[in-house]
C-alpha cells in the first residue's frame, strides 16, 4: 500500500541466533516505508519478538544490517535511537506518577520544564487521560495503563514506535476499542508503528501491510486483502482465518488451473498458486464462507459428496461440520438467509465452489 | 446504591431470620480455632523461651531487693531518714542486727555487692565489720565507728539509702554515665568514670558502618544474582549462602588468620612491597577488625532481602528506560534503584538490628575499640554479676532500636519493606 522509493526501516539479511546452533531468525529482509504500519504476525517462537528487540536495539543481530532512515543502527545504543516503544506488560515505572512517566522521556532530553508540563498535558489529552496525571499506575486499570504507555511512547514524537502485543492483557471488549484507537492515533500523527502481535484480526484491522512469521522466516508480506485472499502458502492459508485443506497430487496444470486428486479419491480443479510438477504434492485450502451447500456443477466450479455431521447456529451464520473427502472437520460457513435453514444432521449433500476460490498450494502435512 | 443504604439501616438477617452478622461469625468460629490451635505451642514457646525472660530482665533493670531482702531493719530504719542528717543510733543498732543475722545466714556478701554497686570500695567494710558485730556492744554508734570508721562517712549512709529502695531508677543512670543520689538526684559521672554512652555511640557508629559496607558490597552482588542466567546465579546464590553454613566461631577465626600481623594479608603486602616488614598493618584486634568481620558475616543478611527485592523487578522497565532515552546510569539511578528501596531498607534495618546486638565477633577480634555495648552487658552478666546494671543497658539498646524501627516507618514506611 505505501512503498516510498528510500524505506525508513530496512533490515538487510538479518539473522540472528542465541545459542550459536539455531538461526531464530533467518534472513530477514524487510523495507518498510515512512508511515507505514507493519504488523508482524505469528506464532509464539516464530522470530517476530526478536526481530523488533533487534530494531528496538536489546538484541543485536548475529549477521546482516538494520537501517533507520538511511543510516546503519547496529552499533547504536538502545537510548539514541529515538525509538518509541509499548511493552506487552507496560513498562510503566511503578514509582512515578503519570505524569511523571510521562516526563520522563523529556527530562532525560533536558527539555525546559514549562515545555515538559505542556507537552505531557497535550499528550495527555490525546490519549484521554487528562484526568489521571497525579495518579500512580497502579491506581489504574488495565486499559488506562495502556493508554499511557501509549503516551509514553508517543510523547518525544519519535518517528518510529515499536509495540510488542500491548493489547495482549486486556478483554475482548477493551481490546478491539484500543486497536481502533491506536489505529487512529496513527493516522493523525503520521509515525511508522512497527507493531508484533500473534492474533490475526487485530493484524488484520490495523496494519498497512502484514508480515506473517514463522520458523524465523517471512512466509508471506502482503496488505490485509491480498494476505486473507491470496494466501501464498498454506502456513498464511491457515493462520489467516479459517481455511479447510486437503492434501492431495497434481495430475495437470493448464491456464494457471491444476487437477488435482484428493488422497481420498475425488478430483477437483484449483487455481494454481504454489504446485510443483506433474505428480507432486499439494495442499488445496479453500474459505469455509467460499463453499455452497448443495451446490449444482456448473463451468468453473468443482464439488465433492458431504455428509452434514454437525450444525452449530451463530445467529448471522450457521457452522456447518461436514465429512468432506474422508476429512470430517471440513467447515462450511452458511449465511442465515432465507431458505436455508432446511440442514439436517446426516444428511446427504453436495458442497461446491469456484475453482478460483480454492487455492492450490505447496505442501504441508502438519496442517 | 441508595437501595443498599436503606436497607442497611435495618440488620440483614440470614434465610432462618438470625442476624447475617451473628450467623457468619458462627460460620467463622470453627475456622478461627483451627487456626489459633495451630499457633498455639509456637505463641506458648515464643512466650515462654523470649517474651517472659525478656519482660523479667528488664524488670531487674528497675527493681532490685538484694539489700532490703537481707537488711530488713536497717531498710526500714533507712526509708524514714531524710539522707542528709547524721545517721542516728537506731540505725546503727539496726545496722548491727542486720549484719549479724546475714553473717550467720551467709547472704552478707550479696547485701555488700549491692552496695558496692552504687558506692565503690565499701564491700570490705561490710564483711569485716560483720565478722566483728556479735561482739558490739551499745551505744552502737560509736563501736561501730569504732571497728571501723569509714561507717562515719555519710556517703555510706546515703549509698545505702539508695539500694534499699527496690524500684529504682539507679541503674538506667549509671548506664547513662550518671548516678542517682539521695541529696541531688541524677547528676553526671565524672569524666574519667563514663564508659557507657560513649560505647553507645561506638555500638551505633560501627553497626553504621558495617550496614554501609554491606550495602555498597551486597548491592553488586544481589543484582547480578537477579539478572544473572540461573545456572550462573545458582553457583553465585551458592557461595553467598555458603558463609552461611559456616560456623560462626570458624569464620571469626578464620579472619584471625587472615588479618593478622603475620597472617596471610600482611604477609602479602609485605612482599608486593607495599608495607616494610617492621611497619605491618594492625587489621585485627581493633575497630578495624571487628568492622570487616562483622561486614563478612551479614553480608547475606543484606544481599538476600535485596536479592529477593531485585528479582520482582522486570527488565522491561529499564528497556523502557533507555528507549525513552535515557542512559544505562541514568536509567539504573531513576527507574531501577528507586525500585529497590524495600529491599535497602529491608537489608538495612536486618544489618543494623543484628549489628547493634553483636558479641563473639567483637569479643573475639574487636580487641580494646572494637568492643561494642553487647560486649559489656555480657560483662555485667558473667563476670560483675550486676544483672540489673545489665538489663538497664539492654533496656537502652531496645529502646533504641525501636526509636529506629519507628524512624524507619516515618521515612520509608514499614509496610514498604520486603525481607523476602
Amino acid at each position: 500500500m505505501v512503498q516510498a522509493n528510500d524505506p525508513f526501516v530496512s533490515f538487510k539479511g538479518v539473522q540472528k541466533s542465541y545459542d550459536g546452533e539455531t538461526l531464530v531468525v533467518k534472513n530477514l529482509n524487510l523495507d518498510i516505508a515512512s508511515g507505514e504500519f507493519l504488523t508482524m504476525l505469528g506464532p509464539s517462537g516464530s522470530g517476530k519478538t526478536t526481530c523488533l528487540m533487534m530494531l528496538a536495539g536489546f538484541e543485536t543481530a548475529t549477521h546482516g544490517d538494520i537501517e533507520l532512515g538511511g543510516r546503519p543502527i547496529n552499533n547504536i545504543p538502545p537510548h539514541k535511537r529515538g525509538i518509541g516503544m509499548v511493552f506487552q506488560n507496560y513498562a510503566l515505572f511503578p514509582h512515578m506518577t503519570v505524569g511523571e512517566n510521562l516526563a520522563f522521556p523529556l527530562k532525560v532530553r533536558n527539555m525546559p520544564t514549562a515545555e515538559v508540563e505542556d507537552k505531557v498535558r497535550a499528550v495527555l489529552d490525546m490519549v484521554q487521560m487528562l484526568a489521571f496525571i497525579d495518579r500512580k499506575p497502579a491506581q489504574l486499570s488495565g486499559g488506562q495503563q495502556q493508554r499511557i504507555a501509549l503516551a509514553r511512547a508517543l510523547v518525544f514524537n519519535p518517528e518510529l514506535v515499536l509495540m510488542d502485543e500491548p493489547l495482549g492483557a486486556l478483554d475482548k471488549q477493551l481490546r478491539e476499542h484500543m486497536q481502533y484507537e491506536i489505529k487512529h492515533i496513527h493516522e493523525n500523527l503520521g509515525v511508522t508503528v512497527v507493531y508484533v502481535t500473534h492474533d490475526q484480526s487485530e493484524a488484520l484491522t490495523m496494519s498497512n501491510r502484514i508480515a506473517v512469521f514463522d520458523d524465523g522466516i517471512i512466509q508471506q508480506l502482503a496488505d490485509p486483502i491480498t494476505l486473507y485472499e491470496k494466501p501464498e502458502n498454506a502456513f498464511v492459508a491457515q493462520f489467516i482465518g479459517e481455511n479447510n485443506q486437503m492434501l492431495g497430487t497434481v495430475q495437470s496444470v493448464s491456464k494457471n488451473i491444476a487437477t488435482v486428486k484428493l488422497d481420498a479419491g475425488d478430483v477437483v480443479k484449483a487455481l494454481a498458486v504454489n504446485v510443483g510438477a506433474v505428480g507432486s504434492r499439494t495442499t488445496l485450502s479453500v474459505r469455509p464462507e467460499r463453499c455452497i451447500v448443495t451446490a449444482k456443477k456448473s463451468a468453473g466450479t468443482s464439488s465433492l459428496d458431504a455428509r452434514i455431521e454437525e450444525l452449530i447456529y451463530l445467529g448471522d451464520h450457521i457452522r456447518c461440520r461436514m465429512s468432506v473427502a474422508g476429512d470430517d472437520q471440513f467447515i462450511v460457513k452458511v449465511p442465515n438467509t432465507s431458505g436455508q435453514l432446511g440442514l439436517e444432521i446426516g444428511a446427504l449433500s453436495q458442497i461446491g465452489w469456484k475453482n478460483d476460490d480454492c487455492r492450490a498450494l505447496d505442501f504441508n502435512e502438519s496442517v | 446504591m441508595a437501595d443498599s443504604q436503606t436497607a442497611s439501616l435495618e440488620p440483614i438477617t440470614a434465610a432462618d431470620g438470625t442476624p447475617l452478622k451473628k450467623k457468619l461469625a458462627q460460620a467463622l468460629f470453627r475456622s478461627r480455632v483451627r487456626a489459633v490451635s495451630l499457633v498455639v505451642p509456637l505463641f506458648a514457646f515464643v512466650m515462654a523461651s523470649f517474651v517472659i525472660p525478656i519482660l523479667a530482665l528488664m524488670w531487674q533493670g528497675v527493681y532490685n531487693d538484694r539489700f532490703s531482702s537481707h537488711m530488713p531493719n536497717l531498710t526500714e530504719q533507712l526509708t524514714v531518714w531524710d539522707g542528709l542528717t547524721e545517721p542516728n543510733e537506731k540505725m546503727y543498732e539496726a545496722l548491727v542486727a542486720d549484719l549479724e543475722t546475714a553473717r550467720a545466714d551467709r547472704t552478707i556478701g550479696r547485701a555488700a555487692t549491692r552496695v558496692n554497686q552504687e558506692f565503690p570500695g565499701t564491700r570490705s567494710l561490710f564483711t569485716s565489720t560483720a565478722r566483728k558485730a556479735k561482739k558490739l556492744k551499745p551505744p552502737f554508734k560509736e563501736s561501730v565507728i569504732k571497728a571501723n570508721k569509714k561507717w562515719s562517712n555519710i556517703e555510706v549512709w546515703q549509698a545505702m539509702k539508695i539500694t534499699s529502695q527496690d524500684l529504682t531508677p539507679g541503674f538506667y543512670a549509671t548506664a547513662l554515665d550518671g548516678r542517682y543520689t539521695v541529696d541531688q538526684g541524677f547528676v553526671r559521672q565524672d569524666e574519667n568514670r563514663q564508659i557507657y554512652v560513649k560505647l553507645f555511640w561506638r555500638t551505633m557508629l560501627i553497626s553504621a558502618t558495617v550496614m554501609g559496607l554491606c550495602l555498597l558490597l551486597g548491592y553488586p552482588v544481589a543484582y547480578l544474582l537477579a539478572t544473572l542466567p540461573l545456572r550462573a546465579s545458582n553457583l553465585l546464590m551458592i557461595m553467598v549462602l555458603l558463609p552461611f553454613w559456616t560456623s560462626l566461631l570458624v569464620r571469626t577465626t578464620a579472619w584471625i588468620a587472615i588479618l593478622q600481623s603475620q597472617g596471610v594479608i600482611n604477609d602479602l603486602m609485605v612482599f608486593v612491597g607495599i608495607t616494610a616488614d617492621d611497619a605491618r598493618f594492625s587489621l585485627i584486634y581493633n575497630m578495624t577488625g571487628t568492622i570487616i568481620a562483622m561486614t563478612h558475616i551479614l553480608l547475606p543478611f543484606m544481599i538476600l532481602p535485596l536479592y529477593s527485592v531485585m528479582k520482582t523487578i522486570p527488565p522491561s522497565y529499564m528497556r523502557a528506560a533507555r528507549s525513552l532515552g535515557a542512559t544505562p546510569t541514568m536509567a539504573f539511578i531513576k527507574v531501577y534503584m528507586p525500585q529497590t528501596i524495600p529491599g535497602i531498607g529491608a537489608g538495612g534495618l536486618l544489618v543494623f538490628i543484628l549489628a547493634i546486638g553483636y558479641y563473639i565477633t567483637p569479643a573475639l577480634v574487636g580487641g580494646q575499640d572494637g568492643q561494642l555495648i553487647s560486649n559489656m552487658i555480657a560483662y555485667h552478666m558473667q563476670k560483675s554479676l550486676n544483672w540489673s546494671l545489665a538489663a538497664a543497658l539492654g533496656g537502652i539498646l531496645l529502646a533504641g532500636v525501636l526509636v529506629l524501627y519507628w524512624a524507619y516507618d516515618k521515612v520509608i514506611g514499614i509496610d514498604n519493606m520486603k525481607l523476602g
